[in-house]
């Protein structure tokens, strides 16, 4: 398999941006396993521990986090985002969304039992 | 039959009609547009007392400062950051960062040298920030967006070996032009191009393509003059050039380089692209020096409120929290990025507060790497540019600046947005300089002996930023950009979040322009 530039095709359906390659996506995220999700991209705004950072404002904790009681509500966040925090339905495949939503609900001091599946992520697409 | 060149059908015109009308054909062709920029704003008198308040003294807070200062406003700009500039940012030897989560860098460049980590580009057709940039007498370089010596690189494509911006180029033209006069010839095109201009087409594709008088793409002296020679013509007895063989058409479409030379095809990468001599923050720091103590440092905000008769902003010292304070004013001009201002109580009205609820701004990394010397010049005679890779680095950019010099150099040594971003800013920033490296090193294998120093920032870990720009999508801008632009009751917010240039200086200053002639026109006329 040949590793593209990102095919010039994808220049008519991204949007504009100062970005000089026209697939601003990269390769797909190809770690397997919730762990490996969160230490590959979640961690880069909730931080390892998962305690959230702050600054001008804050990237909220996902470590005694009440909000997290809810797994629709984790698991609409990680799909469409809001304030601040980037969908991330198109950069995941529905057994990545499902395992890091799992793991970060069952980690970090988090003990919370009921699992989502990849069939409720599949329902949000 | 006679074809008038383009150049030839405008001084016809040109002579004709004399030069207003010159103007007016060029610019229904599409040749003389720019930026919405349309010179200077003028704005009549204020009513004697007219104030606004002003959030972030990046590019889009203080033009909008200046020119409301300007008109007569009282303006206060409060802004998060010990400095001016915002995203408009160098990072030079002597300076620290500490990003969100806790690493600080101690950047150790050497005199003269520089990370530009947001903005590095000002397009020729973004009248407006340059307008700015030499009303403040901001000094002006080339930037050098394609390189024909600099390289294009895959692992998998030549057994990894870069290959040379300049052959893959003049290779796929050629390919392509003896391709198409095969077609030509073979009357495969005759639906789309008549008898007549069917012999222009096939000339064409032998000027453009350097084809030999076959219509062949053939090693030749002709094709070397495009591609390069073995060796080089020279003088004297030892002159004979010896060309270069083209790469088989196959290998270079199976290698998929071909997607990598286009960059400077885009409308915002022609030529004449221009930097800031000495970084792009010079622009920031001559607009924050230009607006003095209308800016004030260090405020962290925490609330937004208006009434009828104004708004109250109210805001805290953003090193050390301390006591709160406010500001207050019959108007707000809001820059804060959208990641940043979703999370500060604001009361504005649904569709606004929806709008700035959805706008996630951009994962992008940048790297910049010094080495000990300017290998890139000595041994590969590549003088500034860009090399791209499809490693996650992506782009390797050299210093368009003191060429030839003995000196040291700063080589931007990653830049890239998507995937590659959110992976990097998982990692701490040595972690990410390695990354650049080990990419790098593939390219240029001088990489590891001549390193000295680095710095890299990952955009979703700027404290005062939270990510590089407006994450806009088609759909989000359909539905919310119109409300997100909109004044509601006393604010109006401006950026490049709030333009149609994504990432654009060019955008937060059209965009300022724009919020404020919206602004003093509610003003004069309430």
């Amino acid at each position: 398999m040949i590793r593209k530039f990102g095919l010039v095709l994808l220049l008519l359906t991204l949007p504009a941006s100062a970005a000089d390659t026209p697939d601003m996506r990269g390769s797909p995220f190809a770690m397997q396993g919730g762990e490996a999700v969160y230490r590959g991209v979640c961690q880069g705004c909730h931080m390892a521990d998962a305690k959230g950072a702050s600054g001008a404002a804050a990237y909220p904790a996902l470590a005694a986090n009440p909000r997290l009681a809810e797994a629709g509500y984790v698991l609409s966040m990680v799909m469409d985002g809001h304030k601040g925090m980037p969908p991330f339905r198109g950069h995941f495949t529905n057994g990545q969304v499902a395992d890091v939503i799992n793991f970060v609900r069952s980690h970090f001091g988090n003990r919370y039992r009921d699992k989502v599946t990849e069939a409720e992520v599949q329902a949000l697409r | 039959m006679t074809v008038p060149s383009r150049r030839s059908l405008f001084q016809m015109i040109g002579v004709v009609a004399g030069s207003a009308a010159m103007y007016h054909a060029m610019t229904e062709l599409g040749y003389a547009e720019g930026s919405s920029f349309e010179g200077p704003i003028k704005l009549s008198q204020p009513p004697a007392g007219s104030t606004v308040v002003i959030l972030g003294a990046g590019v889009a807070g203080m033009v909008a400062a200046m020119e409301l200062r300007d008109a007569g406003y009282k303006v206060q700009l409060l802004e998060y950051n010990g400095r001016p500039g915002g995203r408009n940012w160098s990072l030079y030897g002597g300076d620290s960062y500490t990003e969100m989560g806790g690493a600080t860098q101690h950047v150790q460049f050497d005199s003269g040298q520089y990370l530009n980590p947001g903005p590095w580009r000002l397009p020729y057709h973004h009248h407006g920030i340059l307008h700015y940039a030499r009303r403040l007498g901001v000094a002006m370089e080339p930037f050098i967006q394609v390189n024909y010596n600099a390289y294009v690189h895959s692992p998998d494509a030549y057994g990894g070996k870069p290959q040379r911006h300049r052959e893959v180029q003049a290779d796929f033209n050629g390919h392509v032009a003896e391709l198409l006069s095969k077609c030509t010839k073979q009357n495969a095109l005759d639906q789309a191009v008549n008898a007549q201009d069917r012999e222009i087409l096939m000339r064409a594709l032998r000027d453009w393509g350097a084809l030999d008088q076959n219509y062949e793409y053939k090693k030749n002296f002709g094709t070397s003059m495009r591609r390069g020679f073995d060796v080089d013509p020279g003088g004297g007895i030892k002159s004979v050039p010896v060309p270069s063989e083209p790469k088989a058409l196959s290998d270079l479409l199976r290698s998929g380089l071909w997607s990598a030379i286009a960059s400077g095809h885009n409308y915002e990468m022609q030529s004449t692209i221009f930097q800031p001599r000495g970084g792009m923050g010079m622009i920031g720091k001559a607009m924050g020096a230009d607006l003095g103590p209308v800016i004030e440092y260090n405020c962290k905000v925490t609330d937004i409120r208006q009434d009828e008769g104004g708004v109250t902003v109210t805001y805290v010292d953003s090193r050390n929290g301390g006591g709160r304070r406010t500001a207050r004013a019959g108007w707000c001009i809001c820059t804060i990025p959208t990641p940043i201002l979703s999370q500060i109580p604001m009361n504005v009205g649904p569709k606004l507060k929806a709008a700035i609820d959805q706008l996630p701004y951009l994962a992008a990394l940048k790297v910049g790497l010094q080495f000990k010397r300017r290998f890139w010049e000595e041994d590969e005679q590549i003088y500034g540019g860009i090399s791209y890779t499809s490693l996650p680095s992506t782009t390797i950019s050299y210093p368009m600046w003191d060429y030839y010099s003995k000196g040291k150099g700063v080589v931007l040594g990653a830049y890239t947005f998507g995937r590659p971003a959110y992976l990097a800013a998982s990692k701490s920033p040595q972690e990410r300089i390695q990354d650049a490296l080990r990419d790098g090193a593939q390219i240029h294998p001088q990489y590891p002996a001549e390193f000295e120093n680095g710095v890299a920032v990952a955009w979703h870990r700027v404290p005062w930023a939270m990510g590089c720009q407006g994450a806009w999508t088609d759909e989000a801008r359909e539905q919310h950009y119109n409300n997100l632009c909109s004044l509601d009751g006393r604010i109006v917010l401006a950026s490049e979040h709030a333009s149609r240039l994504p990432g654009w200086q060019e955008g937060s200053v059209t965009s300022a322009l724009d919020a404020v002639a919206r602004l003093h026109a509610r003003v004069v006329q309430p």
